[in-house]
């Protein structure tokens, strides 16, 4: 029995972060079939084809699958996940809405956020806010799985393209579709998990600049910066920025934390960063017993001298 | 219009969680427990509806071990009308949570049903979407903005791009995320009175439903140890350091 990953992606292109969930479903020891769901996605299933170690693509292609919601997307993957063992998708906002509800049509419980497949029915994921590790083993006849990005690398290209099958798109009966949707995309940096490093503003960056002005932005990087809850909370950054237990998990090469004390519910969405480095005007900040490198003083002229000297 | 909100007794968000020597759990023994916070945002939401005259009752569920009553008790306290709560000591998976309060919305009667958007034990953020596939109605998860018309509600949804608006068919399941509210404290006469609302107790088998556990806890441990770092006494040496010695510049 084959395992189907559900693939990330906005119509037009395929999200990176499904190449990463690819490497979590081919740990599950079977052939992989991916299913992109939407609505004139016929683009993002030929991009979907070449990614290595795929056995075929199904596309489910309708208009009211054009916002991936929850409701319609459920239905459809519990209907598709019969012929499979296993069912995977990323631990984004889309997956995480809609996976648990395909779960629960199939009498499912679902497995969430997982770091580590150990075998095809065992996997590691975190609680607690990653202050402690769960391995589990699931008895249910088909698993259904949320996979955390940063804890997987992302499969490589294959050498042939994979064969792409239309499936059909039965409308849910008892969910009335949505009308009324709108997007805001928010105007500044957009989230970008495969960035190598970024600067982390807490409640203290918002005195005098906003983070994203005085971002030091070291090669390879993607300028970004991601805010713990306060500043969020009182308007300063939307959740799409927010790193944590509730928020964002990220893996980055370097996480520069800028006046961030370093509570459990931040560590828990940055504390697997390769480097970290704090920054902080309290030199007991709990921040400082993760970091790798430390420096004690005021982001407000630590910040600005940094930016200038790199 | 009725609304019901399912709420958690789960450890105290401040708590620092120690893994249990017995590798198969945490230590929840004499820890600090709380409601979950985002239970608290949810049972807030409900009593602003309420108190704008767009619902007429705000009933509470939990499903937990004796002491689950005190969670209840909290959120009567800050207003809501009356709790149900469905007593066992059994480990309850959230698809047989979301089972039990079908069963409940069903008895009830319910418009609208708030949860937290996830439990700050388990992680696992499920609930709320499997509970409202179980009911066949429409969810919206992760609500920063809720705004209640005529058959329908609308939320506004923090998802990974920025917000997103979607309007519901009622009856809807919705889950709250951190900006929705603030949730307000109780204050000393409500607490007094919260003591006399009534708190319905249920068992799981009057609700018909089989909460057997599908998957096996096989250990719990602690995460890997980040080793201690240096404190660095300038920028130059910072820069020295990630260039020559971390290599990430
Ligand atoms: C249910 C729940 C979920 C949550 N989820 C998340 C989450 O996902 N992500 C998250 O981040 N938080 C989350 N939180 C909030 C979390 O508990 C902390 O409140 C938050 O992370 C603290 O943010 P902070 O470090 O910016 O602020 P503070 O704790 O107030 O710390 C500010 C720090 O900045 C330093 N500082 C101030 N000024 C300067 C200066 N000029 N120069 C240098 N240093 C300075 C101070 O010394 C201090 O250490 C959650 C909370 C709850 C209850
Ligand atoms: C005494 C006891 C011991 C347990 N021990 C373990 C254990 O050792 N290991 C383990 O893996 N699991 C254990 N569980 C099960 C664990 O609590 C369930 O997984 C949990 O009820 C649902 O997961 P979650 O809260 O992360 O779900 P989420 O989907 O994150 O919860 C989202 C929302 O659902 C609602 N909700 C969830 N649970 C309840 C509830 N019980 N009552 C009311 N509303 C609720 C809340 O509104 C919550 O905000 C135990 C449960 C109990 C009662």
């Amino acid at each position: 029995m084959a395992t189907l990953l559900i693939a990330e992606h906005d119509n037009t292109n395929l999200n990176e972060l499904t190449a990463r969930a690819l490497t979590a479903a081919r740990a599950m020891q079977s052939p992989v079939t991916l299913l992109v769901a939407g609505s004139n996605c016929q683009a993002v299933a030929e991009q979907a084809a070449g990614l290595g170690g795929i056995e075929r693509v199904l596309v489910a292609d309708a208009p009211h699958l054009a916002q991936q919601a929850a409701e319609p997307m459920g239905a459809l993957i519990a209907e598709l996940a019969q012929d499979f063992q296993a069912v995977l998708a990323v631990a984004s906002s889309t997956g995480k809405s809609v996976l648990p509800r395909a779960a629960a049509l199939l009498d499912v419980m679902q497995v969430s956020e997982v770091t580590k497949i150990v075998s095809p029915d065992t996997f590691v994921r975190p609680i607690y806010a990653g202050n402690a590790i769960e391995t589990i083993q699931s008895s249910d006849p088909i698993k259904v799985i949320t996979i955390r990005s940063s804890a997987f690398e992302p499969a490589g290209q294959g050498d042939a393209s994979a064969p792409i099958v239309a499936v059909p798109t039965p409308k849910t009966r008892h969910c009335r579709p949505l009308n009324a949707r709108n997007w805001r995309r928010r105007t500044g940096p957009i989230w970008d998990r495969r960035a190598s490093s970024f600067p982390g503003g807490g409640h203290s960056a918002r005195r005098k600049h906003s983070t994203s002005s005085s971002n030091p932005s070291p090669p390879n990087s993607v300028p970004l910066s991601a805010h713990p809850a306060p500043p969020s909370t009182s308007g300063y950054a939307g959740n799409e920025l927010q790193v944590g237990q509730t928020g964002k998990v990220v893996a980055p090469d370097l996480y520069i934390a800028c006046g961030i004390s370093g509570a459990i519910q931040h560590l828990a969405g940055m504390k697997d960063s390769r480097y970290i480095v704090a920054i902080n005007k309290d030199a007991d900040a709990p921040i400082f017993h993760v970091a790798d490198y430390g420096l004690v003083g005021d982001l407000f002229e630590i910040l600005p001298e940094l930016e200038s000297k790199l | 219009m009725k609304i019901l909100v399912a709420v958690k007794r789960v450890v105290d968000p401040n708590v620092r969680v120690r893994v249990r020597p017995d590798g198969q759990g945490v230590e929840l023994t004499n820890v600090k427990m709380a409601m979950n916070p985002f239970d608290e945002i949810a049972v807030e939401e409900a009593l602003r509806l309420k108190e704008a005259g767009k619902a007429e009752e705000v009933v509470l569920v939990s499903i937990g071990p004796a002491q689950a009553n005190e969670t209840l008790r909290n959120g009567l306290a800050m207003g809501a009308d009356r709790g149900i709560h469905v007593q066992t000591d059994a480990r309850v998976e959230p698809l047989a949570v979301a089972k039990l309060l079908k069963a409940i919305a069903v008895e009830e009667a319910a418009d609208l049903m708030f949860l937290g958007k996830q439990a700050i034990d388990d992680d696992a953020n499920q609930t709320g979407q499997m509970l409202a596939a179980l009911l066949g109605w429409a969810q919206g998860t992760f609500a920063s903005r809720v705004e209640l018309g005529e058959g329908r509600v609308s939320v506004t949804r923090e998802v990974d791009g920025g917000l997103q608006t979607v309007s519901l068919k009622l009856p809807a399941v919705i889950t709250t995320d951190l900006r929705l509210n603030e949730p307000r404290y109780a204050s000393l006469p409500n607490i007094m009175k919260a003591k006399k609302k009534p708190i319905d107790v249920r068992t799981v088998e009057s609700l018909g439903v089989d909460i057997s556990p599908r998957h096996t806890v096989l250990s719990v441990t602690e995460p890997p140890a980040r080793k201690a770092g240096t404190l660095v006494a300038s920028v130059d040496e910072l820069l020295d350091r990630l260039r020559n010695e971390a290599g990430v510049l």
